[in-house]
């Protein structure tokens, strides 16, 4: 037993040094994958895994990447949020991976961000979140606040004419800091606080009558009333089927979500949730040249027709894209230099345009916005007329209002403050 | 007084039809352009269309085609028109039995011969479908259906204008059924309240409407009772009048909101019910910590979703198999666990709690690699959706209605298991002093073997009523396991009714405070209410007394 294990290290150990020889060797440019394969995340960052994979094998297949081949390392962060730092030092001190595409939720991201800070590593980070941030070692190419709340918060009040606010959320900290951003918005607008319900529920809530019969209360006042929802996950689906028992339909209460997209849509009974809205800078439904090929490698890659494409993925795809082309640019995968030249670096949406990585690390992408349909799709019914690029520091908040982030010189900074023209260090303005 | 009143009546019906006469036909001599097209051409164009050119056509089909649109107009607001790829040819889906079969969508003529790849869908948005929605009522006015005729009434309280109440007024005069007068009546007064031209009239508008709970009328006598007196429409009397019947209604609906309130929590009450009385036998009658109870719940929940796979076109059905299905796989896998591993930790109350810990994980585990890790679609059959519309302002969803008779009939038909049966009779032995039982010659093991299989068993059947309240995964007995447990313990060890007391209460306090507290410290508050009550009276509402106690 005891020899079994010694045996066992022995052997893990010369497995891990003939890695590391490998990459000594640099016949391979080194690709982390940071996705929780286990635990409660796994639903919906296995497929980011995948997709990563999917890009990594495209790349090798047009002839790889500064005439080296590209090589996965996938580790397993098992949805445990001290495990995501733990990790990232493995795959930046003993894998020394070049670049590493991982991170769902915030809290996740705010655990590999220190190490990736003291280590100067480079990390993409492709889901939506709560804005608030700007690190020199990370790329944000998922939405911020600005690019998908504030978006659909003026739809429903210029296009369907709303008055009335329902604010729910999960209790924890996206959906917090998202409503803060929108109930200032909101009143900066002009809406009085009464018109305005904020209601958290806890993780996995399944009896929604009382809130609901609450947000009809609060919707039959006469005014057109909706409801902006960053309700989380599992919890979504008795919400939906909740209103549709109460008899409140999309046209009477409409529901525009952040957190419901296809991926989450599929497998599930759409009938109660047909014509509310989410907002996304992606639908599959999309229909492009781009789009269908990219849906089509996708189908080929992971052998299954059925399976569906989202948001994140695009944004994968999208940081991705501008890594490589940063790296070819460089001539080098230095994090330094390929910091630098990804600023300005163009890629072209799945979705029509053209997005652009800013200075502050963020993308400008184009914001849509959909209505469910019954096949678990979403039907395009407003986008903005441009790209939005977004803003890392919500100018809705009292905190981040001054601030601004460039990483361009000479100012190099995550939270600038335009005010009193001092950089006040990546995390210390939270 | 009664003859005047008479006359004026007759007046108004002979008056109003002459009035919408001229209506429709000026409206019918102002547009010509939308005779240039026929109904099957406007519902060609529907296939070229964006969603926001569809209004008009829509608005001329119905002008052209009246009653004969229902068919195209239901259709589509269901989502289920489509045209032919190839040929352009408008037609509508059904779906019988899970085989989809096309018609045509005027002619009726079936289209056979078309996959789902050879259609392409009308897309419909919102804005088409409250359209949609809207024609349909106004179509539905001249029904033969006297019910569909004052939910299309109703339907249209929303969008009063000028052409809707002419509608309204001269189907008003033909009609006879109270219930649509009624109806009428309101949309008339709505109507004269917001344009009428004289505070008499006014003022008779809000007599008309203060008695009723419609939504739609209260927001008018809002409007008015709350109107500043700068405003063009302003007067006193009016809005003293306006405000006295607002009152008056407001009284009638929070005196419905307490009946809905106390309806939501005998409905969290009866699921706290389904979900702890299978433990109330397995814990309380037999002593077992079952850390595994949860999955038990969870094996029933499943149990259903596989059911309703294996017979997908009789979802309805598939519930009434379900309960019986439950009851044996999850007894089945009881009556294992108790044989298997509870027996040998027989009096160790630490051991059996662990080891249930463990087969609750080894079956989440189970669950994920067998079936999936995601959570699995459970329908809703028909008969259960939808809502018990009492008034305009309470409602009871009818699902959660027949969960709640069917926990009441669960814990009464274990009742009468328990205090009427020889099985009944032999556990309460056996739980009582088990060494005399055995004297007597009751075969304990058996028992106990018996016992553990009806907790569990009905565990799975409250597993069949939780699908089709919420996600059936891998996770969904770990978010009763607890509650389960707070239900038993607060309502004493070993009492049935106890916990019937307790989930109701528990149920009830619990709705109540989230209003108030908001849904996260409402649970809180309740567990620290447990945790106080626990401490003054450790044996819970209803404790047992006598020797069986100790």
């Amino acid at each position: 037993m005891k020899f079994n294990k010694l045996f066992a290290g022995v052997t893990l150990a010369l497995g891990t040094s003939m890695i590391s020889f490998t990459a000594a060797a640099g016949d391979t440019i080194k690709v982390g994958v940071l996705h929780s394969l286990s635990g409660t995340m796994a639903i919906s960052e296995t497929t980011l895994k995948d997709t990563v994979l999917m890009m990594i094998d495209e790349q090798n297949k047009a002839g790889g990447l500064l005439g080296k081949k590209l090589e996965a390392v996938v580790v397993d962060p098992a949805s445990n949020w001290p495990l995501f730092a733990e990790k990232t030092r493995e795959l930046l001190t003993k894998d020394d991976v070049d670049v590493i595409f991982g991170c769902w939720t915030s809290v996740s991201r705010k655990s590999a961000l220190p190490v990736l800070e003291e280590l100067n590593g480079l990390m993409f980070y492709p889901v939506q979140y709560e804005g608030e941030e700007s690190s020199k070692n990370v790329f944000y190419t998922g939405a911020a606040p600005n690019q998908q709340a504030i978006p659909a918060v003026d739809y429903l009040m210029n296009d369907l004419g709303v008055e009335r606010w329902v604010l729910a959320g999960t209790d924890y900290v996206y959906p917090r800091t998202t409503n803060k951003i929108l109930e200032a918005y909101l009143k900066a607008k002009g809406v009085k606080p009464a018109d305005i319900m904020v209601n958290y529920t806890p993780f996995g809530h399944s009896d929604w009558q009382s809130i609901v019969s609450d947000i009809k209360k609060f919707g039959s006042k006469g005014k057109k009333t909706a409801v902006v929802s960053t309700i989380n996950g599992d919890a979504n689906v008795p919400f939906y089927k909740e209103l549709g028992n109460q008899g409140i339909s999309s046209e009477d209460i409409p529901v525009v979500a952040f957190s419901v997209g296809e991926e989450e849509l599929s497998g599930i009974d759409t009938k109660p949730l047909v014509g509310h809205l989410a907002a996304w800078n992606y639908f599959e439904s999309v229909d492009t040249a781009e789009n269908e090929k990219f849906i089509d490698t996708w189908h080929t890659f992971i052998k299954n027709d059925k399976r569906v494409t989202n948001d994140p993925m695009e944004a994968t795809y999208i940081g991705f894209k501008m890594w490589t082309q940063a790296v070819s640019q460089a001539g080098t995968t230095d994090v330094d230099k390929v910091e630098q030249a990804m600023i300005g670096q163009k890629v072209k949406n799945l979705t029509g345009g053209t997005a652009v990585m800013n200075k502050n690390h963020h993308l400008s992408k184009p914001v849509l916005i959909g209505e469910i349909q019954d096949d678990g799709q979403f039907e395009v019914v407003w986008e903005t007329d441009g790209v939005v690029p977004g803003d890392a520091w919500s100018d809705y908040l009292p905190g981040s209002k001054d601030l601004i982030s460039d990483w361009t010189a000479p100012i190099k900074c995550g939270n600038y403050n335009v005010k009193t023209k001092s950089c006040g260090g990546a995390m210390a303005a939270q | 007084m009664k003859q005047i009143l008479c006359i004026s009546l007759w007046l108004m019906g002979c008056l109003m039809p002459a009035v919408s006469y001229s209506e429709t036909l000026t409206d019918a001599l102002e547009s010509p352009a939308a005779t240039t097209r026929t109904v099957p051409e406007l519902v060609q164009e529907l296939t070229e269309k964006s969603l926001t050119q569809a209004v008009p056509v829509l608005e001329a089909l119905e002008q052209q085609g009246g009653e004969e649109m229902l068919p195209l107009f239901r259709t589509m607001l269901n989502g289920d028109l489509y045209y032919v790829k190839d040929t352009s040819q408008v037609v509508g889906k059904t779906d019988t039995a899970g085989e989809e079969s096309y018609a045509d969508i005027l002619t009726k003529a079936a289209v056979t011969g078309l996959g789902s790849r050879d259609v392409k869908k009308i897309r419909v948005n919102n804005t088409l479908r409250s359209y949609l929605r809207n024609a349909i009522a106004r179509i539905q006015l001249s029904s033969a259906n006297p019910h569909s005729r004052e939910q299309a009434v109703l339907s249209l309280l929303s969008e009063l204008d000028n052409d809707t109440v002419g509608q309204i007024r001269e189907a008003r005069a033909n009609e006879s059924v109270e219930e649509v007068q009624q109806a009428m009546d309101l949309a008339l007064a709505m109507y004269a309240l917001d344009q009428g031209s004289s505070d008499i009239e006014k003022l008779d508008a809000v007599e008309g409407l203060a008695g009723s709970l419609q939504p739609e009328a209260r927001n008018m006598l809002r409007k008015y009772a709350e109107m500043e007196p700068d405003h063009a429409d302003y007067s006193a009397r009016v809005s003293a009048a306006a405000a006295k019947a607002l009152e008056r209604i407001q009284e009638k609906v929070e005196f419905y909101g307490f009946i809905d309130q106390l309806f939501f929590g005998l409905s969290l009450g009866s699921v706290l019910l389904l979900a702890a009385i299978g433990l109330a036998i397995t814990f309380g009658v037999m002593g077992v910590i079952n850390m595994a109870h949860g999955e038990m719940i969870m094996l029933g929940a499943y149990t259903t979703y596989v059911i309703q796979q294996l017979m997908p076109n009789h979802i309805d059905l598939s519930i009434w198999i379900a309960i019986p299905a439950a009851f044996v796989v999850s007894g089945l896998v009881g009556v294992a666990i108790e044989r298997g591993v509870i027996r040998h930790l027989h009096g160790r109350p630490l051991e059996t709690l662990l080891a249930t810990f463990g087969i609750s994980l080894f079956l989440q585990q189970l669950v994920r690699t067998v079936i999936s890790p995601q959570n699995v679609p459970v329908s809703t059959p028909d008969w259960m959706a939808g809502t018990l519309q009492i008034n305009p302002v309470w409602s009871l969803t009818l699902n959660r209605l027949y969960i709640l008779a069917f926990a009441l009939l669960v814990f009464f038909a274990l009742l009468i298991i328990l205090k009427k049966t020889n099985l009944g009779l032999n556990v309460r032995a056996v739980s009582q002093n088990r060494a005399m039982a055995r004297a007597m010659g009751v075969r304990s093991d058996r028992v106990d073997a018996m016992t553990f299989g009806l907790g569990s068993g009905i565990a799975g059947i409250a597993g069949v009523a939780l699908s089709q309240l919420t996600n059936v995964g891998p996770n969904l007995g770990q978010s009763y396991i607890i509650d389960s447990f707070m239900v038993v313990v607060f309502g004493g060890v070993g009492n049935l009714w106890g916990t019937l007391v307790a989930a109701f209460s528990l149920g009830i306090a619990n709705k109540f405070l989230e209003p108030v507290t908001g849904a996260v410290l409402a649970s809180i508050l309740v567990l620290v209410f447990i945790i106080l009550f626990i401490q003054k009276r450790p044996k819970g509402l209803f404790p047992q007394k006598g020797r069986a106690a100790e």
